[in-house]
Parts: C-alpha cells; sequence; structure tokens
C-alpha cells in the first residue's frame, strides 16, 4: 500500500523533475566543457563525468536533490597530475591520470563502505575554507589569460597572478585579431556573468548565464556564418574540440605509472578534494532540501566512487557532488533523484544532436564562466567573514592558502590542520590536554524526561569531533536537545558552527537544538561561531561576548517586559537565608531576567571544600511574594533529598488531598501555617504543573527544576510557572 | 558481599590521612564492621602516636581496630592483608585527578584495585566531616555479576541512608544492530532502541524482584554508549556521590592500553567508586 503511494508520488512528479533535470543540463554543459579544459584534459572529458555521474548516483546514491559531475575543487589537483604525470606530454598524461581517476574511485567506494566518507569532519574549517579559496585563485589564475584569448600562459600559480596585468595588456594591444576577439567574446562573457543576477527580467531569467554565453557565442559564429561577409575572426584553436565521432572515441586509462610516488600523489588528492568537495556539497543541498530528507552520505559517496570507476575507464573526470548545480536543481523544484538521472540524459542529447554548433564556442567563452567561479571560490568576502570568527582562524586561513598555491593541495591541508592545532594550544596555553584527551571517549547522551540531553568533556574540537557527531546523529531531529558543553574546556570554531548547523536543522523539522554551558566562557570575537575557552576564573571583569543562550534569553525578556542582564554584579543577598545554599558557597549569579517581583538567574556555587569542592551551576526563579508566605519546602515524593536541612520536620499532610500527599513531600517549622497557606486552588496548581523543587522562607520562594542550567525553552516555562503561582498566592 | 564485617584502610602519613581516617571509622561505623589499618613500612613511635590521637578525635568505634604494620612493596602487602584478614572492603584513598607528581600513589591503587580480592571502596574526596551521600549510582550491564552488584548497592545505600539510587544499563552501540545514515534507518534505530531499553528495563526489574528496597527511589536509565565510560560521566553529571561497578572479569595488558570497562573510571575516577567483587 506505501510502497504504491510513493511510486505514484514519484510518477506525479516526473514532470518537475524533468524540467528541473533540463534547466540544471543548460549549466552542465558550458560547466563540464569549461571544468574539463581548465584541468588540462579534452572538453569531452567533463561531459562524460556529468553523463555517468547523473545515470549512476540517480540510480544507487544515497542523496535526493543532488546533482553530480566534474567538480570545481578537482580542476587544481587534476590539472597538476596531468602536467607531473605526463612530462609534458598532455595526452600521455591525462591517460595517467584516468588511470589515478579509477583508483580514487575505487578507493571513494572502500571510504564509502568503512562508513569514512565523512573524511571532511577531521579538518578544522578554516583550513577548509583555506583550501576552497586557494583552489578558487588557482582557478582564476589560469582561467583569466584563456579569457584573454591567452591559451599558452604557462607557471605557476603565483607567476600566472603576477602576469595578469601584462596579459590584459597583451589582450588590448595585441595585432592578432583572433586573439582579440575571442578575448573581447571572454571580456562579454564575464560582464554576464557578473551581471546575470543584477538583471531581474523573467524571460532573461528562463535560461541560466553560462547557457546564454554558450547561445550567443555560437549566435556569433552563425551571424558570421551566414549573415557577414567577413569570415569568423576567432581562430579554430581558440575554439572547443571535440571528437568528431564521440561515441566511439573513448581515451582509455593507463596504468603504466601505478607503482610512482607522483601517482599516489595524486590519488590521494583527488581522493580527498573528491571526499570533500562531496561531502561539503551534500551537507549544503540536505539543507535546502524543500521535503527535509537526510542524506545516507555513505551509500552516496560509494555511488560516487563507481561513477568515478567508470568514468574514469570511459575517458572521462571524476564524479563529485556539485553544490552549484544542485541549487539549481532545488530552485527548479528538483523533488528526487530522478532529476539527477534527466540532466545527465539531457546532456548526452546535446551532445549528439548539437556537437557541431557546440565546436564553435570560443574557448574564452567558457574561461569566462570559471574566472567568475573561481572569483567566487576565493572572494574577499571570505576573507572578511573568517577574520570576523577571530584572528587566529584568518591566521590558520591565510597560511593554508598561501602553502596550497605554492605548494601541493595535500601539503596545503596538513599544513592547515598542524596550525589549527598548534593555534588551540596557544590559546589554551596548555598541550596536555590535547594529547590525554584526543583519543579517549567525551560525549554522553541520554534520554530524560523526553529529552536528549548530550554532555562533552574534556575539549571539543576538529579532532574528536566524530565522537560528538555520532551521537548527535543518532537523534531525530523532531525531538528536543540540550547539549552541554559546561565540563569542556575548549570548544573550537569547526564545533560551534557544526551545532549551529545542527540548531538550523533541527529548527527546520521542528525540534529544538540548544547548546549550553557556555556562558562563562571567553570567546575571541563576537561572531557566534568563534572559538570558546573556559574561564576558571571568578572574576567578572573582562567583556563577554553574549553566547547564542544568553540572545535567546534577551529575546524572550523583551517578549515578556522583563529586564535581563548578563553580566550582572549583583549580590543576591535572599540567596544565603534559604536552607539550600546552608551548606553551599555562591560564587556568582549571572543572567538575571527579571520583573518586579520575580527573578530567573543562573547561579554559580560551591559544594565542599578542597579537593571536595564541586562547582555546580544552576538556574533558579526566585520571587518575592506579596504577602507572607510561611517556611517550607515542597517537593516531588522522593526525588529530591534537601530534606536534610529540615531535618525533624515530617512530611505534612493535607486533609482531603490524599493525591497531592502521596506526590508530595511537604516539610516546615509551623504546620498550623502551612496548612492554612496551602489552598485548595493551591494545590490544584502544583498537581496539575510541571514539579519543581520550591523552598519558601520570609525572603520569598526560590524554585528550580534539575541541579543544571536550563535551556531557554526551560527558562520560559519556568517563568510561566513562577507568574502563575504568584497569581494564586 | 551480604554483609560487611571487616574493613581494610591502608595507612599512609601524607596530608590526607586524618579525612581517610575519619571516613574509614564512619564507614564501619555504617556498616558496624570492625576495622584493619595496614601500614607499609617501618614502625615508629611517633607514628603510632600521630594515629592514636587521630583515632582519639575521630567518632568511637563500634567494634574493634588494629592495625598491621609491615615492611614490603606496598601492592604485595595490601593484597596479603585481604587475603589473610578475610577482608570484605579494601578502601583506598584516591587522587582526584592524578596529576604527573601523584600518579605514583594513583598507580598503586589502580593496580590493587584490579586484583584484589574482595571488593574495593576507591575515596576521591574523604573529608573530616561527614558529608552526606544522597544519590548511588550502579551499574546494569548485562553481566551474571551485576545481580551481586545491584543487591551490594541496595545494602550500602541502606548502609548509608541514601534515599535514591539510579541503576544504568549500558548498552553497546554495536548491539543496536543499525547504523544511522538516513532517515530510514534512523527510525529503525530508534525503534530498536526503544525495545532493548524495554527488554533492559524488564531484566533489571527481575533483578530488582527480591531485593527489599522499601525505603528507596530507584530509577532505571539506560545509556548508549561506551560501555564503563558512560557509566562515569553520567555519575558526573548526575553529581552522584558513589558509583557501585562490577569487578572486572580479567584484565590483561591489552586492557590497560586499550581501556575500557573498568579502566576508564580508573583513569579519571568521576566520584566515590565501590567495585564489587
Amino acid at each position: 500500500m506505501k510502497k504504491k503511494s510513493t511510486f505514484k508520488i514519484f510518477v506525479s512528479e516526473i514532470p518537475n523533475n524533468l524540467f528541473a533535470g533540463f534547466v540544471v543540463s543548460l549549466i552542465a554543459l558550458p560547466l563540464a566543457l569549461g571544468l574539463a579544459l581548465a584541468s588540462g584534459a579534452p572538453p569531452i572529458s567533463g561531459v562524460i563525468a556529468a553523463i555517468v555521474g547523473g545515470t549512476v548516483v540517480s540510480l544507487i546514491g544515497g542523496s535526493n536533490v543532488t546533482i553530480t559531475g566534474p567538480g570545481n575543487g578537482l580542476v587544481v589537483v587534476i590539472l597538476a597530475a596531468i602536467t607531473t604525470l605526463g612530462n609534458g606530454d598532455m595526452h600521455q598524461g591525462f591517460l595517467y591520470t584516468l588511470a589515478a581517476i579509477v583508483i580514487s574511485g575505487v578507493l571513494l567506494i572502500i571510504l564509502g563502505f568503512l562508513r569514512m566518507g565523512s573524511l571532511g569532519d577531521f579538518f578544522p574549517s578554516s583550513a577548509i575554507q583555506g583550501m576552497l579559496a586557494a583552489i578558487g585563485i588557482g582557478i582564476f589564475a589560469k582561467q583569466i589569460h584563456v579569457m584573454f584569448g591567452n591559451t599558452a600562459a604557462k607557471g605557476s600559480i603565483i607567476e600566472l597572478l603576477i602576469k595578469i596585468p601584462e596579459g590584459f595588456i597583451n589582450f588590448i594591444t595585441t595585432t592578432n585579431s583572433s586573439m582579440f576577439y575571442a578575448g573581447l567574446v571572454g571580456f562579454v562573457s564575464l560582464l554576464i556573468m557578473i551581471f546575470y543576477s543584477k538583471i531581474r527580467n523573467r524571460y532573461f531569467q528562463l535560461i541560466p548565464a553560462p547557457m546564454w554565453i554558450v547561445v550567443l557565442s555560437v549566435g556569433l559564429y552563425y551571424y558570421f556564418d551566414l549573415f557577414s561577409t567577413a569570415s569568423y575572426p576567432i581562430d579554430k584553436a581558440l575554439l572547443i574540440n571535440l571528437p568528431d565521432d564521440i561515441l566511439s572515441n573513448f581515451a582509455f586509462p593507463d596504468f603504466g605509472k601505478v607503482y610512482e610516488i607522483s601517482f599516489l600523489n595524486a590519488v590521494i588528492g583527488i581522493t580527498l578534494i573528491a571526499s570533500i568537495e562531496s561531502l561539503l556539497s551534500i551537507k549544503a543541498v540536505d539543507k535546502l532540501d524543500p521535503l527535509k530528507r537526510r542524506s545516507n552520505i555513505n551509500k552516496d559517496i560509494k555511488a560516487l566512487g563507481l561513477a568515478t570507476v567508470i568514468s574514469g575507464f570511459l575517458g572521462g573526470l571524476n564524479v563529485v557532488t556539485v553544490i552549484a548545480r544542485s541549487s539549481v536543481n532545488v530552485n527548479n523544484k528538483g523533488s528526487n533523484k530522478s532529476a539527477n538521472f534527466f540532466h545527465a540524459a539531457f546532456l548526452l542529447a546535446f551532445i549528439l544532436l548539437f556537437a557541431t554548433e557546440l565546436r564553435k564556442i570560443p574557448l574564452p567563452a567558457l574561461a569566462a564562466i570559471l574566472v567568475f567561479t573561481g572569483y567566487k571560490l576565493a572572494s574577499p568576502e571570505n576573507l572578511v567573514k573568517v577574520f570576523r570568527v577571530g584572528r587566529e582562524q584568518l591566521i590558520i586561513f591565510l597560511i593554508t592558502l598561501l602553502i596550497t598555491i605554492s605548494t601541493s593541495l595535500i601539503t596545503g591541508i596538513l599544513t592547515g590542520i598542524f596550525v589549527t592545532f598548534i593555534a588551540h594550544i596557544i590559546i589554551n596555553k596548555n598541550a596536555r590536554l590535547f594529547f590525554k584527551n584526543a583519543l579517549k571517549p567525551n560525549v554522553l547522551m541520554f534520554k530524560e524526561d523526553g529529552k536528549y540531553y548530550v554532555s562533552v568533556q574534556n575539549f571539543s574540537s576538529f579532532l574528536n569531533y566524530t565522537k560528538l557527531k555520532s551521537k548527535l546523529n543518532q537523534i531525530p531531529e523532531k525531538e528536543e536537545v540540550i547539549v552541554d558543553f559546561s565540563l569542556c574546556d575548549f570548544v573550537d570554531h569547526s564545533v560551534m558552527e557544526n551545532m549551529n548547523n545542527y540548531a538550523q536543522t533541527f529548527a527546520r523539522k521542528g525540534g529544538h537544538f540548544e547548546v549550553i554551558g557556555l556562558d562563562d566562557s571567553k570567546s575571541v570575537s563576537e561572531h557566534p561561531f568563534a572559538l570558546r575557552k573556559l574561564l576558571h576564573i571568578k572574576a567578572n571583569s573582562f567583556q563577554n561576548v553574549l553566547t547564542k543562550r544568553q540572545k535567546s534569553i534577551e529575546k524572550i525578556s523583551t517578549e515578556m517586559h522583563w529586564t535581563y542582564n548578563a553580566f550582572s554584579a549583583q549580590e543576591m543577598k535572599e540567596l544565603p537565608t534559604f536552607g539550600y545554599f546552608k551548606k553551599r558557597e555562591i560564587s556568582k549569579v549571572s543572567n538575571v531576567l527579571s520583573n518586579e517581583d520575580c527573578s530567573i538567574f543562573d547561579v554559580q556555587f560551591s559544594e565542599g571544600e578542597l579537593i571536595a569542592k564541586q562547582v555546580i551551576k544552576a538556574t533558579m526563579l526566585h520571587i518575592h511574594p506579596q504577602k507572607e508566605v510561611p517556611d517550607f519546602t515542597l517537593d516531588k515524593e522522593g526525588l529530591f533529598e534537601y530534606i536534610l536541612h529540615f531535618t525533624g520536620y515530617k512530611d505534612i499532610n493535607i486533609e482531603k488531598h490524599p493525591d497531592f500527599n502521596q506526590r508530595f513531600y511537604l516539610a516546615g517549622k509551623s504546620e498550623e501555617k502551612i496548612r492554612a497557606f496551602f489552598t485548595d486552588e493551591l494545590i490544584l496548581f502544583f498537581e496539575s504543573n510541571q514539579h519543581y523543587h520550591i523552598s519558601a522562607t520570609e525572603n520569598g520562594i526560590l524554585i528550580f527544576g534539575n541541579e543544571r542550567l536550563a535551556s531557554v525553552k526551560e527558562m520560559k516555562a519556568l517563568a510561566y510557572f513562577g507568574m502563575s503561582l504568584q497569581k494564586i498566592i | 558481599m551480604h554483609k560487611i564485617n571487616k574493613l581494610l584502610i591502608g595507612i599512609t602519613f601524607s596530608p590526607n590521612l586524618k579525612a581517610n581516617i575519619f571516613e574509614a571509622v564512619r564507614i564501619a561505623n555504617m556498616f558496624n564492621a570492625s576495622l584493619v589499618g595496614v601500614h607499609v613500612g617501618e614502625k615508629n613511635d611517633k607514628k603510632i602516636s600521630k594515629l592514636d590521637a587521630l583515632l582519639k578525635e575521630a567518632d568511637t568505634l563500634k567494634k574493634d581496630f588494629n592495625v598491621i604494620w609491615q615492611e614490603g612493596k606496598p601492592v604485595d602487602v595490601i593484597l596479603q592483608t585481604c587475603t589473610n584478614q578475610n577482608i570484605d572492603l579494601l578502601i583506598l584513598g584516591a587522587v582526584q585527578k592524578e596529576n604527573l607528581l601523584k600518579h605514583y600513589i594513583g598507580s598503586i591503587a589502580r593496580k590493587i584495585t584490579r586484583k584484589a580480592p574482595c571488593s574495593v571502596l576507591l575515596l576521591i574526596k574523604p573529608s573530616v566531616k561527614r558529608v552526606k551521600c544522597k544519590h548511588i549510582v550502579v551499574n546494569g550491564l548485562e553481566d551474571e555479576k551485576t545481580s551481586k552488584t545491584i543487591r551490594t548497592a541496595v545494602l550500602v545505600s541502606n548502609a548509608l541512608n541514601c534515599k535514591k539510587l539510579t541503576i544504568v544499563e549500558e548498552i553497546k552501540q554495536e548491539e543496536l544492530h543499525v547504523i544511522v545514515s538516513d532517515d530510514k534507518s534512523l527510525r529503525r534505530a530508534n525503534i530498536n532502541k526503544e525495545r532493548i531499553k524495554t527488554r533492559e528495563d524488564l531484566r533489571i526489574k527481575n533483578i530488582l524482584k527480591d531485593i527489599d528496597c522499601t525505603n528507596l527511589t530507584i530509577k532505571t536509565q539506560s545509556i548508549f554508549g561506551k560501555r564503563g565510560y558512560s557509566i562515569g560521566h553520567y555519575a558526573k553529571v548526575k553529581r552522584a556521590d558513589l558509583l557501585v561497578m562490577n569487578a572486572p572479569s580479567k584484565l590483561g595488558i591489552l586492557d590497560r592500553i586499550f581501556p575500557h570497562d573498568l579502566e576508564y573510571i580508573l583513569s579519571e575516577l568521576p566520584t566515590d567508586v565501590l567495585i564489587v567483587k
């Protein structure tokens, strides 16, 4: 029954997906050609990768709305592989690289089976950012020369960057008309890429920018061919080169260099980038999925691996999940795997039907698309974003970027990891924290009162993030989760960023995800993802940066018209008079949320002394009642054992309320007054609301739930409980 | 361990001595047991007088107290005394987080714990004044020893007048037989979790059936996670005053290199720990 209905849905969604697949293929075609050219491979190899990828991954993959094909990140690695393996002979180098691609596909399949698809989780996020920016610069540096009609520019990334002004002058002053016109097409194409999103015309937006470039440049050729008397000014060498018989001319991998170190390097580089790029894209696309499904990452990695192997044998590049094409898919209402399949089918149709037309596309037009992509990857905005998170993140980012540009990708990312680790040690001034605890389990998760509670101890950074992640992934996103970092000395930027991602996912799917225990930590910047180091100092002197929890409290305080002070230095004079605090030393009261008579606050206090000393943080509510209240404590029977302070007082039974007597433990000095105080209405109130520990003296009423910090939701509940109680009294 | 008749305490003349003695005397009185002290080292008047002074200051013992002075290797001497004297419970004062300097003491305590023929109580916070024990956490692993361990935990709770006992069932992640990778497997994993949880609760209920626990509030909590580790972290989060664990079956050298179960607890004591043999 259920099976049929899902099939019906699938069929009913086919028209939408067919259209989405069509639009995606319009972008995929120029991108596939361009990416292959930028990699130094024959243009057809990119299209092969997209066709094989779209077919294989849509059939056996684990994700829903992703689009697969050749990726940006791989351009730099594949170009490096082709050049080094070929020793100058690009064609032979390409055949060796195909072998590397096939083997990297096999590695991906193995990683998928080992459930290690999420390689990217082991890398700090700023290092990954730096690496992506470096890839962007790499693409940009090479392609900008091609865009100006100069396909001969060679050298390292830095040399190419330095040559840019020279290239521009060459383009303007050149006497070679073929080069000039080609460059002009490239320049106009770049303008189309830049201004496309600014032109808000419905009909213009029907065709994606890369396709406009293709259509216009092919149109230009036919203009010269059919209408103009002048012949087409762009030389054939600057036009795209597709094999004459596309179906029979497959390049076949050459496994001759399998035992060489440079080959191994290429394999590792390709696998690493393929895994990271796919993973980042899958995660990002999951956030876009209108049906809020969760992708099976390892299944997808296996499918990508298989697609890469097949593509490699057919002379195609490797297959990764790509974010830009996937977002176009989602935007055009692609809703299931069939969109990816249709995208492949349309590509195949294009390449078979329009091969002659495609051969008319000038290379600079495609290069312009890549220049734009490269700029996006390395845009200065990213730099600013990273800097906002913290100075140390910028250092990590820049070092990774520079090393990647000047050496190789693998060296770059390894340096990034190393620098991050050193930065963490310097910030903490403590290396033992990391060395001692890196391999130990540090996450506890249990379900209590319908809520998931996750506690993390020691430290939480990219080094041990997988441990936390594997626990969090087991929680359905419709549930309520509290992640407590109060036992953690250090939480890094990668983890903070991921926590924020989880919070978004949970919010999207109707759950609630909250991070607590960071309010006492010092942050390096005002950014919400900045790393946080827990301070063990009592002082309040430094200016804290509000955590997300504090900001939420601030928000509800305005909603409820209460006042909020995150760093109140105010002493709660009444607190020590409560029995509960007789043997506990209060060291700090913070996050005070109050109206005229009630205040909710986090209190930090210690139990015991010296080595037995335990620091405890809890959220409590204090009410100043208008009328006099007798001394009493009220607890759920048997749950709390704070009755110690009232030894000698018995459980007071209120007549006619056997249920109340059974469920609550009530004790106090003056039985008569208490009996008079507990009216029927009040008893009904206690019976029908959540159970808290309540203790009252002449100074007011103290109410709290668990002996830990409350989540914002719990604080709200506590506030309403307090207000209703106040009303009844 | 149905009744604790004889306690053994190791005496070192360290700054902790007073607290250790006070705590030992208190515990002995709670169980109505006799106390044996053992000192590894030479016997001299200074030490004797210091010990006597401390004993006078402490609560009066209900049963007898005698001290054994013996020289030798601490581990061997203490283990030997346990066997010779028919000790039921060995009390060791540990240091909460052993830093490098104090590791020596810690490693002895660990060695003794691993090899002791009787139950061992590791105190991380012996104190001169009495700190009331409010919450005891006990393991509910699927193990033949568990029934005995829970029985002991109830006995101890009654002796210490503790009202709250939590039985933690640590369930290995592998027992789920489902690896969460997408929505479907997640749903399956959660159904399995509920089933295992019900099964475990039933198992604990069966154990509790013939234990008298009228004065106690007993709660069960199932945790999916690394065995031995989760319970320690749980005890820390819940600020339990005592953690009761099964004695390990047999520990080889490999177990210390790849720590599991008890070794997690020993490497970082979350609270006082009682290991039931």
